[in-house]
C-alpha cells in the first residue's frame, strides 16, 4: 500500500466513518437515556422517501436536496408518529411501526416507479451505504496532502459531515445543562421554566440531521448501529454523563476505524483479495465492544455483578 | 390494465400466479393474526429486531448450501438460517433487557443493528464468492413475488396456516397473557413461554415472508394489520379476525398489484396496501376513529349548550353565549326578536326539574351516580325508576 493509495482510499473513508459514527453517537447518548432509542431507526428508515423526493424535485444528487428532503421526511414522520399514537390512541411503538414501514414503502415504489433507480440512488445502497466509494482524488502523497489545491478536492461527503460533527458538539455543548435536566427529570425541568417538549422536537431535529448526514456514506443499518452502540456501551461504563458523552465518543472512534481497517485488510489476512462490508463491519465491531462492556463493565458488567452476588457484598441497583 | 387486475385478483392469470398469490394471501393472514399478540403486549418492535437477525442466518445457510455442493438457493434451508439467528436475536434482546441496565428498546436497536451489520458483512463476503449465485439473496432484502416458483408459493402458504392453526389454538392462553397477566399465571400458565411460543410463532411468520415481503418491510404485516383492527373492536376474537382479514385483503391486492407491474416490489405495495386499510380504519371506525370521535365531541358540545341555555332561561336569563344561543334558538325556544317563546319556557322548566333531580341524587347516592355520565344528557326518567324519582322529589330521609 503506498502514501497515495492510503491518502486517496483509506483516510477519507476512515474519516468519514469516524464521523459520522461520532455524530451519531453523541446524540445516541440522549436517545438511549430518554428511551428513545428506536427514533433513529425509524428516522434512518424514512429518509429514504425524502431523499428520492429530493432528488425528483431538485433534479440532481446534490447534497443540500437530498437532505432538505431527508430533513423534511424525518420531520413529517416524527408528526405523524405523534398524531397517530394520539389520535389513534396507539403504543408508540406500533404507532412507529406503522409510520417508518409505511414511508420506506412509498420510498422504494417512488424509487422503482420514477426511475430514480438509474440515478445513483436504490434501496439497498441506502441500506448499508457506499463508504468504500469516498474517494479523496488528486493526492499524491504525503507532501502534497495540505496543500490548498489537495485540500479543495476532499470528499464532499467529508466536508458535510465534518460541518455536522462539529454543530452537533457545539450545540450540545450551549445547551447542555437543559438537555441533562430533561433527559433525567422533565418534571424538574418543567418546574424550572424549561421547554422540554421544544427541547425534545429539537432532538428529533439534529437526530434526522445527523442521520442524513452519515446515512449518505454509510449507509441507514451504520446510522442505526451508531445511534445506539456507543451509546449503551458507555451507559453501561458509567454514572456521569459526562463521562459517558466522552465514552461514547471514544467507542465510536474505535468502532469506526477498527471496523475499516478489519473490513478492508483483514481478509487479506487469510489470504482473500476482496474486502468486506466496511458499514456492517463497523457495526459488527460497535457490537462487540457493547457485549464487552455488558459482560465485563466494572460495576454494571454482568461479571462483576455475579461477584458480588457470590461474595454476599451487596448489588448496587443498576 | 383493469381486465388484467380482475384476472389476477380473481385467480384467473394463470396457474404460477395464481399459486403465489395463494401463498401471499395466506402469508398476509397470518402476519395479522398473529401480530395481534405482540400488538397487545406492546412489544410490536421486537419483530423489528427479529426480522434485522434473519439477514445473517439466510448468508450462512446459503454459505452451507454451496458448501453440501448446492446453488445454496433453497428456500427451507435459507428460511431455517433465517430463524435460528432470529432466535438468537431474540434471545439477545431479552438477555440485554433482563441483565444488563439497558432498556429493552436498546436491546432491540443493538440486536437490529448489529446483526444485520453482520448480515451485511457475510453478504459482501458471498459477492465476492461469485456474482450470479447472489442475486437470490438480495430479494431478501425488499422482497419480491417474480422470483416465486409455485414450489416456494406452497411452502409459503402451508407454513402461513401452520402457523394461523397452532395461534388459534393458543387463543385463550395469548389473550389472557396479552389483557391479565395475574390471571394467566393464576391459572397456572407459564407466561414466560407462552411469551416465548408467541415470538416463536412471529419468529415464524417472519422467516416465511421473508422473500416476499423482504426483511425491512416484514414487520409491517404483523404490525399494520392488528393496529387497523383495534380501531373496530374490542373483543379478542373479533380483533384477531378482523386483523387477519385485514392482512389477506393486502396481501391480495398488493400481490396482485405487483404481478401484474413489472417493476413494482411486492413487499413495498404489500405494505402500502395495509397502510391504506390502516388510514381508512383511523378515520372511519366508528368507535375509535378520529370522525367518529370527532362527531361525538360536537354532539357533546352542542348537548351541553343547551343545557346551558335552558338552564339560564329557567332563571329567567338570556343564553349566555353565542353557541348556546343559537342551538336554542334552532329548536324554536326563542323566537326572532330574542323572545322565550311557550315550548322554550317548557323546556326550560323541564330542564331545571331535570337539573335538580339528577343533582339531589347525586348527593344522596353519589356510589349510584357514578355509574351515569352528567354530560350525557340522559332523561332521570329514562334510567331510574318511578318510586326512586319520587323519592328524590321529597324530603331527604
Amino acid at each position: 500500500m503506498t502514501a497515495a493509495d492510503f491518502l486517496s482510499i483509506d483516510l477519507p473513508a476512515i474519516l468519514v466513518a469516524v464521523l459520522s459514527a461520532t455524530s451519531c453517537g453523541l446524540l445516541g447518548n440522549f436517545l438511549v437515556l430518554r428511551r428513545q432509542a428506536l427514533i433513529g431507526d425509524a428516522i434512518s428508515h424514512v429518509a429514504l422517501p425524502g431523499i428520492v423526493a429530493g432528488f425528483l424535485i431538485a433534479g440532481t444528487i446534490a447534497t443540500l436536496p437530498l437532505m432538505l428532503g431527508a430533513m423534511a421526511a424525518a420531520v413529517v414522520a416524527a408528526g405523524l408518529i405523534e398524531i397517530i399514537r394520539r389520535a389513534g390512541r396507539l403504543e408508540s411503538g406500533a404507532a412507529m411501526g406503522v409510520v417508518f414501514t409505511t414511508m420506506f414503502a412509498i420510498g422504494i415504489v417512488l424509487l422503482e416507479q420514477t426511475g430514480a433507480a438509474n440515478a445513483h440512488i436504490d434501496a439497498e445502497h441506502a441500506l448499508y451505504g457506499n463508504l468504500e466509494s469516498t474517494l479523496w482524488l488528486g493526492v499524491t502523497g504525503w507532501d502534497d496532502a495540505l496543500t490548498w489545491d489537495a485540500l479543495s478536492q476532499l470528499p464532499r461527503q467529508l466536508i458535510t459531515l465534518a460541518g455536522v460533527t462539529i454543530a452537533i458538539a457545539a450545540t450540545i455543548t450551549a445547551f447542555y445543562k437543559e438537555l441533562k435536566v430533561s433527559t433525567f427529570d422533565p418534571g424538574l425541568a418543567a418546574s424550572l421554566g424549561l421547554p422540554v417538549k421544544t427541547i425534545s422536537t429539537a432532538l428529533i431535529i439534529v437526530v434526522a440531521l445527523a442521520a442524513v448526514a452519515a446515512f449518505e456514506a454509510v449507509g441507514s443499518i451504520l446510522v442505526i448501529a451508531m445511534f445506539i452502540c456507543p451509546a449503551a456501551t458507555a451507559r453501561m461504563l458509567t454514572d456521569s454523563l459526562s463521562r459517558q458523552l466522552w465514552l461514547s465518543v471514544l467507542v465510536a472512534t474505535i468502532a469506526g476505524v477498527g471496523g475499516y481497517v478489519l473490513a478492508a485488510f483483514g481478509p487479506q489476512l487469510w489470504g482473500d483479495a476482496d474486502s468486506l462490508s466496511a458499514a456492517g463491519m463497523i457495526a459488527v465491531v460497535a457490537g462487540l465492544l457493547q457485549t464487552a462492556a455488558m459482560i465485563a463493565a466494572p460495576r454494571y458488567g454482568i461479571l462483576s455483578r455475579a461477584i458480588r452476588r457470590r461474595t454476599g457484598r451487596l448489588d448496587l441497583p443498576a | 390494465m383493469s381486465e388484467e387486475l380482475y384476472a389476477v385478483l380473481t385467480f384467473q392469470a394463470g396457474y404460477n400466479t395464481s399459486i403465489v398469490l395463494a401463498g401471499v394471501i395466506a402469508l398476509g393472514i397470518g402476519g395479522g393474526v398473529i401480530g395481534v399478540f405482540s400488538f397487545l403486549r406492546k412489544r410490536a418492535l421486537i419483530s423489528d429486531a427479529i426480522s434485522h437477525a434473519t439477514l445473517p442466518g439466510i448468508a450462512i445457510a446459503f454459505l452451507i448450501g454451496i458448501a453440501l455442493g448446492g446453488t445454496g438457493r433453497n428456500l427451507a434451508l435459507l428460511m431455517a438460517g433465517a430463524a435460528t439467528t432470529g432466535v438468537l436475536g431474540v434471545l439477545c434482546v431479552q438477555w440485554i433487557r433482563d441483565y444488563t441496565r439497558l432498556p429493552e428498546d436498546t436491546a432491540i436497536g443493538t440486536v437490529l443493528s448489529v446483526f444485520f451489520g453482520l448480515g451485511i458483512v457475510l453478504l459482501s463476503h458471498i459477492q465476492a464468492l461469485e456474482a450470479a449465485g447472489q442475486a437470490g439473496l438480495n430479494s431478501f432484502l425488499l422482497g419480491s413475488t417474480a422470483a416465486l416458483t409455485a414450489g416456494e408459493a406452497q411452502l409459503i402458504g402451508g407454513a402461513s396456516l401452520l402457523t394461523i392453526l397452532i395461534a388459534l389454538l393458543l387463543l385463550k392462553e395469548f389473550g389472557a397473557v396479552a389483557f391479565d397477566e395475574g390471571f394467566a399465571a393464576a391459572q397456572g400458565w407459564r407466561i414466560a413461554r407462552l411469551d416465548l411460543a408467541m415470538i416463536g410463532l412471529l419468529l415464524a411468520i417472519v422467516a416465511i415472508g421473508l422473500k416476499t415481503v423482504g426483511l425491512v418491510l416484514i414487520i409491517a404485516l404483523v404490525i399494520i394489520p392488528p393496529a387497523s383492527a383495534r380501531f373496530w373492536t374490542e373483543k379478542l376474537g373479533r380483533l384477531v379476525a378482523l386483523s387477519g382479514l385485514f392482512g389477506g385483503l393486502a396481501g391480495w391486492t398488493g400481490g396482485s398489484l405487483s404481478a401484474l407491474l413489472p417493476d413494482m416490489p411486492a413487499g413495498a405495495v404489500i405494505v402500502l396496501a395495509a397502510a391504506t386499510i390502516f388510514a381508512f380504519s383511523l378515520m372511519f371506525a366508528p368507535r375509535r376513529g378520529v370522525i367518529g370521535w370527532a362527531v361525538r365531541r360536537l354532539k357533546m358540545r352542542l348537548r351541553a349548550a343547551s343545557v346551558r341555555g335552558l338552564l339560564a332561561m329557567a332563571d329567567g336569563y338570556l343564553p349566555p353565549d353565542g353557541l348556546s344561543y343559537h342551538v336554542i334558538r334552532l329548536r324554536g325556544y326563542i323566537d326572532g326578536d330574542a323572545r322565550i317563546t311557550e315550548s322554550g319556557r317548557r323546556a326550560a322548566a323541564e330542564m331545571r326539574r331535570q337539573d335538580r333531580l339528577w343533582q339531589t341524587y347525586r348527593t344522596r347516592h353519589p356510589d349510584a351516580a357514578l355509574a351515569f355520565n352528567p354530560l350525557s344528557g340522559l332523561r332521570i326518567e329514562d334510567v331510574l325508576s318511578a318510586d326512586i324519582i319520587a323519592a328524590l322529589e321529597g324530603p331527604a330521609r
